[in-house]
């Protein structure tokens, strides 16, 4: 299960439809979004309300506090939107010291309403935390001690009915507004529990003419249960990749392959100016070996966060590998080819075939041998697992082939001992 | 205590259910025992046979799987395994339910369904009274049908490990699936039996790495559980840390934690209150997630994400040495901090280290140990035509992509994988003319009988073309290689045709490939004519079909039908096709002729007449073909046969 961000018109276009089907709530949201390939005459066709209201609008990029950033456009005309949208589209922006393109907004309608009410629905290990407070909008970090949380247990989830939020909603249970929240959350709940959401959070919520409009969402679904909600989800934009995060063509390659095999393949570039690079086997070694280079002191060298597993293929390995190399042994602007250190790292397999996968690797070394030299780099191995004298032995040779330094470490050596060598090469240079 | 046994479903049967323990007896916390049994779920002989020679290793009187469930498996199957140097016979069941009722002792259940099914499988698991145990091996099983079984498995008091995860392994008793890699590790990490560290963490290759670590810093492993790389894990690291703290055999607590998430608190917690006090030593790895750009890190298990503050690896790591963990400054002082806490341990007194016990050794598996060139075994079969263990298969050598692009037909193919040569265009024409010339010879010859009166009494098509197969002999179709021969003895030992005719008149012998049922100098044979009449024109010399055409002329003076025939034709323009080709030593023209080439021609293209009648008779209709009484002659009367004396 991996928990991933959708986008705030994808969270409201799910719950309107599903509200429906779900718990026969007729919510009647209104949004629609805009993005560069967007064509205004037939979205104004398309949602005739766009002409006939006015408009809100707001960069739909999965981050937060955009009211208190000033990219949120109450009040406004068609016309003023589609100018707003035009201008800004594409521009950057900085948001959490992270630098990003706008690319896509959300346009709904300007709402004039009353109170404006918290809602948090979070999946937890033993239910579903759904919480609630009447003091919601932008200030709720500031009132989150008024808001109250109950924890819907998992074997309870499929018999809730609006009645089981009276208190949660306390005094607001019998207010006007409490039927059409409790509603709210009765179908929220229900959406929630059969599209696989793993948060959904409405702040904030209005209640206009006796429904429950939200006005701001967001929400995260378990992208494991793809297989089961392929229809239910048709037509959100899955997963996009978060804000600033601008996937260099080798990231994306290996996410696309990371995709379509059952083994698990991960890059992420984390300074493409970096003299440490890592290609780890298994999820959990992976992180020791970052963590490692950081505890030795060596963060700010550290190229990428890599990560290989699940017993993939020599053919997967080695096309990994490639995409891995070609960032690791790019050239540097001015020239300088400094000492770079290649990881390959990993503890000791259960069932991943060692030899399988360095075979893989050495492939690929073979491949980018020329860059391997022109960049200086020396290659520190550990490993252990089914034949890993064969894969340690097919490592010492390609060393001895390609005439690039290399140190072969097994089982015996502790499996983060390369890390120290490495960096005290680069630093250093040879001993 | 009634013996509950399954019934033995043959003699080879051996693997004896061990004598189930009473539930009531059973202490939550040991969840595994030498005498665990386990239900293993969609087969994965390799999964399989790796718990199986763990056994062997621990010295186990049972096996460790009772049953295996796949559905779609017929009633009273079995699985053949080792289990040492023995064969057993696990048997294999269609549904949880057949295989927890026919082994009630089997308490365990081992999960190696995909993601998509694991849910279901997992349920009914977890319903079967006899179950207390479910691993799920699955990674990518969805958090709300995780948590279903979470809540399932605590209101039936009964233990998840997993999912997305290896499983664990308790040393000399049970493992889990792939739990500890190769029988090697097993043995360097002194698995095979316990230790006293008892160890729990996310990653399962960080599990068996710190099996290592464990196997030079202290007496070894006592178990080890990995619970599994999701954010809900069906168990806790708190969890497996208290069921250690209840285990006596447990002297040391080890927990490798990570980034993401709240569970490590919960062993704060229990540390805190006393409820843990054996000596913990812990670390939690993702400290580099400061490192990344953007608020939020997604490392490569679905559970390591970087969130809050709290679910920082630095603020775990601080809050459970708060709580009197011993967590060192970086995961490279783990293993300085468990030797010392063991040392300690060993020097107050409180713990004698496990004995060595010597290992069993495993007999190797023949098609391992050839690969690692530690024996050697003589080959059953030897082949030299084609060759499909590359890439792409080979024709006598050539790859099949070269062979599609130069040959020009079916005798190209012929040539490559009977004669192993390119034979020239002129000579692989030829064999192209005999196979299309002998296709078929009308429904009445004995082949074409046959296959008809097949197809008539409902056989299917491959028995009825082998029905007419069969009639193909010397007396039918079979004659070439014969006449082939006794061509190449006349006009190789220069024998004038007029001798090599009275010879054999002389050994009361029909000369093979001359004559005629029908055809005759008058009324020639028009495949003959045109097989001549390519010879003629393409064939750079003809020499045995001369040599064969004047015996044709002897003989025909005595009788009209004795024409030299198609059999005899092929057989001779074949001889040609080997000595004017210049790619047969005399040797290999000999060997031809001998061991069935030519015969091997009229077979193959008569298949294709053969098939052609089978079907003809299905597409018709036809009835059972029963022969008319009154065309046999019945002679029993004359003949009869001589009763005993």
């Amino acid at each position: 299960m991996a928990r991933k961000k959708i986008r705030e018109y994808d969270s409201k276009s799910l719950i309107n439809k599903h509200a429906k089907r779900l718990a026969n709530l007729d919510l009647n949201i209104k949004t629609a979004q805009i993005n560069a390939s967007t064509n205004f005459e037939a979205l104004a066709a398309a949602n005739p309300w766009l002409l006939q209201t006015k408009l809100v609008v707001k960069p739909d990029m999965l981050f937060g506090k955009r009211g208190k950033s000033g990219l949120v456009k109450l009040n406004m005309t068609y016309d003023e939107v589609v100018a707003f949208c035009r201008e800004k589209l594409g521009s950057k922006v900085v948001i959490n010291n992270v630098c990003g393109e706008i690319t896509t907004f959300v346009v709904e309608p300007f709402t004039p309403h009353g109170a404006e009410y918290y809602v948090g629905l979070g999946s937890e290990r033993d239910g579903i935390k759904v919480s609630f407070g009447a003091c919601g909008g932008i200030d709720i970090e500031e009132n989150w001690d008024q808001v109250a949380h109950m924890l819907i247990p998992t074997e309870e989830v499929d018999n809730i009915n609006p009645d089981h939020f009276n208190k949660l909603l306390g005094t607001h249970a019998a207010h006007a507004d409490g039927p059409a929240i409790k509603a709210f959350l009765d179908a929220a709940l229900k959406v929630f529990e059969q599209l696989d959401f793993t948060l959904m959070e409405i702040n904030p919520l209005a209640v206009v003419n006796g429904v429950a409009l939200p006005l701001d969402m967001r929400g995260e679904l378990d992208d494991t249960a793809l297989f089961q909600n392929t229809k239910n989800w048709h037509g959100a934009e899955l997963f996009p990749e978060p804000f600033g995060a601008k996937m260099s063509a080798e990231e994306r390659t290996i996410r696309d392959m990371d995709e379509r095999t059952g083994a698990s393949l991960k890059l992420t570039v984390l300074n493409p100016n970096g003299n440490i690079w890592a290609m780890v086997a298994g999820g959990g070694a992976s992180v020791i070996y970052a963590d490692t280079v950081g505890d030795l002191g060596y963060a700010s060298q550290l190229g990428n966060y890599a990560e290989y597993s699940g017993a993939p293929t020599r053919e997967e390995t080695f096309a990994y590998a490639k995409e891995l190399l070609k960032v690791a042994t790019r050239p540097r602007e001015g020239g300088d080819a400094g000492r770079r250190a290649l990881l390959i790292g990993g503890g000791v397999a259960n069932f991943t075939d060692v030899a399988a996968t360095f075979a893989g690797i050495v492939d690929a070394l073979r491949l980018y041998q020329d860059a391997i030299r022109a960049c200086n780099m020396r290659i520190y191995v550990r490993r252990g697992g089914p034949n890993y004298r064969k894969g340690l032995e097919l490592m010492t040779e390609i060393g001895k082939e390609l005439g690039v330094p290399m140190t072969v470490n097994g089982p015996e050596t502790s499996m983060t001992r390369i890390c120290a060598d490495a960096i005290d090469y680069v630093e250093h240079g040879a001993a | 205590m009634a013996a509950c046994r399954a019934p033995v479903r043959s003699p080879s049967f051996n693997a004896i259910n061990a004598e189930p323990e009473s539930a009531t007896t059973r202490d939550p916390n040991i969840l595994f025992t030498r005498n665990s049994q386990a239900i293993f779920f969609n087969f994965k002989p390799k999964p399989v046979q790796r718990m199986l020679d763990f056994d062997y290793l621990c010295a186990r009187e049972t096996p460790s799987i009772a049953a295996i469930v796949a559905a779609g498996s017929p009633e009273n199957s079995f699985s053949k395994h080792f289990f040492g140097n023995e064969e057993i016979a696990i048997g294999v069941y269609n549904t949880i339910s057949d295989a927890a009722s026919a082994r009630p002792n089997a308490d365990i259940f081992i999960n190696f369904a995909s993601q998509r099914s694991a849910y279901d499988s997992s349920m009914q698991a977890l319903h079967q009274p006899t179950i207390r145990v479910v691993a799920i091996i699955a990674e990518g099983v969805p958090e709300s049908q995780t948590k279903r079984l979470i809540a399932e498995a605590r209101k039936l008091g009964k233990w998840l490990i997993g999912p997305a995860t290896v499983g664990g392994i308790q040393a000399g008793a049970f493992r889990i699936g792939d739990t500890a890699g190769t029988i090697d590790n097993i043995v360097h990490c002194k698995l095979h039996r316990p230790g006293c560290v008892g160890f729990v963490s996310k990653s399962g290759g960080m599990s068996n790495e710190m099996y290592n670590v464990l196997s030079r810093t202290t007496d070894g492993l006592f178990e080890g559980i990995a619970i599994g790389g999701d954010a809900l894990p069906g168990s806790t690291l708190a969890d497996h840390a208290k069921r250690f703290e209840h285990n006596p055999q447990v002297k040391i607590i080890v927990v490798l934690g990570e980034i993401g998430g709240r569970d490590e608190y919960s062993l704060v917690d229990a540390l805190k209150s006393g409820k843990i006090r054996k000596p913990v030593v812990a670390w939690c790895s993702g400290t580099c997630a400061k490192l990344f750009a953007g608020d939020e890190v997604q490392f490569g298990h679905a559970g390591a994400k970087s969130g809050g503050e709290e679910e920082s690896a630095q603020a775990k790591n601080a809050a459970l040495r708060d709580a009197g963990a011993i967590v060192p400054n970086a995961f490279e002082g783990l293993e300085a901090a468990i030797t010392d806490v063991y040392r300690k341990l060993v020097e107050s007194g409180k713990h004698t280290p496990a004995p060595d016990v010597p290992v069993r050794t495993l007999p190797e598996d023949l098609v391992a140990a050839q690969a690692a060139g530690r024996v050697r075994v003589p080959t059953n079969f030897v082949t030299t035509i084609s060759d499909d263990r590359g890439d792409e298969p080979r024709f006598a050598g050539k790859p099949i992509s070269d062979v599609m692009e130069k040959a020009g037909g079916i005798g190209d193919i012929v040539s490559l994988l009977w004669f192993k040569r390119t034979l020239p265009t002129w000579a692989t024409k030829f064999l192209e003319m005999v196979l299309m010339l002998c296709a078929d010879h009308g429904p009445c010859v004995s082949g074409a009988h046959n296959a008809i009166v097949a197809a008539r009494a409902g056989k299917d098509l491959v028995s009825c073309v082998a029905s007419g197969m069969l009639t193909i002999g010397p007396r039918f179709g079979g004659a070439v290689d014969g006449a082939a021969r006794n061509f190449l003895r006349g006009k190789d030992e220069n024998i004038p045709p007029f001798d090599f005719v009275e010879q054999a008149k002389k050994a009361g012998i029909r000369l093979p490939g001359i004559g005629h049922r029908i055809k005759s100098v008058d009324n020639p044979d028009k495949r003959v004519e045109l097989l001549i009449d390519y010879a003629r024109k393409n064939f750079p010399s003809t020499d045995y079909l001369n040599y064969a055409l004047e015996v044709e002329k002897i003989t025909t003076a005595k009788s009209g039908n004795l024409i030299l025939n198609v059999d005899g034709t092929i057989a001779a323009l074949f001889l040609d096709v080997m000595k004017a080709s210049k790619m047969f030593s005399p040797a290999e023209v000999k060997q031809v002729t001998s061991i069935g080439y030519l015969n091997g021609l009229f077979l193959l293209s008569r298949t294709i007449g053969l098939v052609g009648h089978a079907l003809d008779q299905y597409r018709l209709n036809q009835p059972l073909y029963r022969h008319q009484q009154t065309d046999v002659l019945f002679v029993n009367e004359e003949i009869g046969y001589v009763d005993e004396q």
